[in-house]
């Protein structure tokens, strides 16, 4: 279990290390990836198997899913062709892989030794961590939901500022006889009703 | 680990990796936490990384929003050219 636990940081660290120097967004993101699966081993070796679970599927599954999109979505057209073409080569994907291949092994080692063989640190169950949550920080967990639920908002808000004035932009470019207050009316009427449903 | 985030917000000018820095340093940060609650037992560190888990949630959510916008306005992802060209 200490061998995991130093492997692990290791790979985490070197992967860490290899995101911030990469010059291209997506190697910086397969690195980061990496990255968050190693520090989810270290937290499973912890003791804190909740926590690792969480990790992977919030941060290596939602938030890279969001970056990824992002990123994907600011370099369209043919300069984007052009990198997807460059990316095949397998210099790209062997460092990544080779992290990978190393936290799987890992892993699989974990799971053959698992069951009994915990670690030397405490292990705290989900319950325990639910028990605390739920009792102890209630008023974090309330303040949480309403940045969430404030996050939620102010995303949506950028994201619908920037359609609502790309649609009066094509309104007034499309018709110009009907272009002023009126067509804008009309716009934020359709956009309105079009959302209420 | 939080020393590199830092460094990646502080080297980096592209707007993308530094938030990418961002979450290193907040990964580091709940990291911390994990291994202070695993030391002493205690369920408090993992409840404070769930917490940092919401607000890094709501925080990338929201800067890629802003990301997109910039993007949108000024055609680059350059941090000082977005500087220069507030007004």
């Amino acid at each position: 279990m200490e061998a995991a636990f130093y492997t692990a940081s290791v790979i985490a660290i070197a992967a860490t290390i290899l995101t911030i120097t990469r010059s291209n967004a997506i190697h910086a993101l397969l690195y980061l990836i990496v990255s968050l699966l190693a520090i989810s081993v270290v937290f499973y070796t912890l003791g804190a198997p909740f926590v690792a679970v969480l990790e992977v599927i919030i941060y290596a599954g939602a938030i890279m899913v969001l970056f990824i999109f992002v990123v994907m979505m600011l370099n369209l057209g043919q300069r984007a062709a052009a990198l997807e073409r460059r990316w095949q080569t397998p210099a790209i994907w062997t460092g990544p892989t080779i992290l990978s291949a190393l936290l799987l092994a890992e892993v699989v080692y974990l799971l053959v030794r698992g069951a009994g063989g915990e670690t030397a640190a405490s292990v705290v169950e989900p319950k325990q961590v639910a028990m605390v949550l739920f009792s102890k920080y209630l008023i974090g967990v309330e303040l949480a939901s309403m940045l969430l639920l404030a996050g939620m908002a102010g995303a949506y808000h950028l994201g619908a500022q920037q359609r609502r004035k790309k649609e009066v932009q094509h309104a007034t470019g499309a018709d110009e006889g009907r272009a002023g207050a009126g067509g804008d009316l009309v716009h934020t009427r359709t956009g309105g009703s079009a959302g209420a449903p | 680990m939080f020393t590199l985030g830092l460094a990646g917000v502080l080297a980096r000018r592209n707007l993308v990796f530094m938030l990418m820095s961002i979450e290193i340093m907040l990964n580091a940060a709940g990291l911390a936490f994990v291994a202070g609650g695993a030391r002493w037992g205690e369920a408090d560190g993992q409840v404070m990384f769930l917490f940092i888990l919401a607000m890094a949630a709501a925080e990338v959510s929201v800067g890629l929003a802003l990301l997109f916008r910039i993007y949108h306005r000024f055609k680059s992802l350059d941090a000082d050219q977005v500087a220069e060209m507030r007004g």
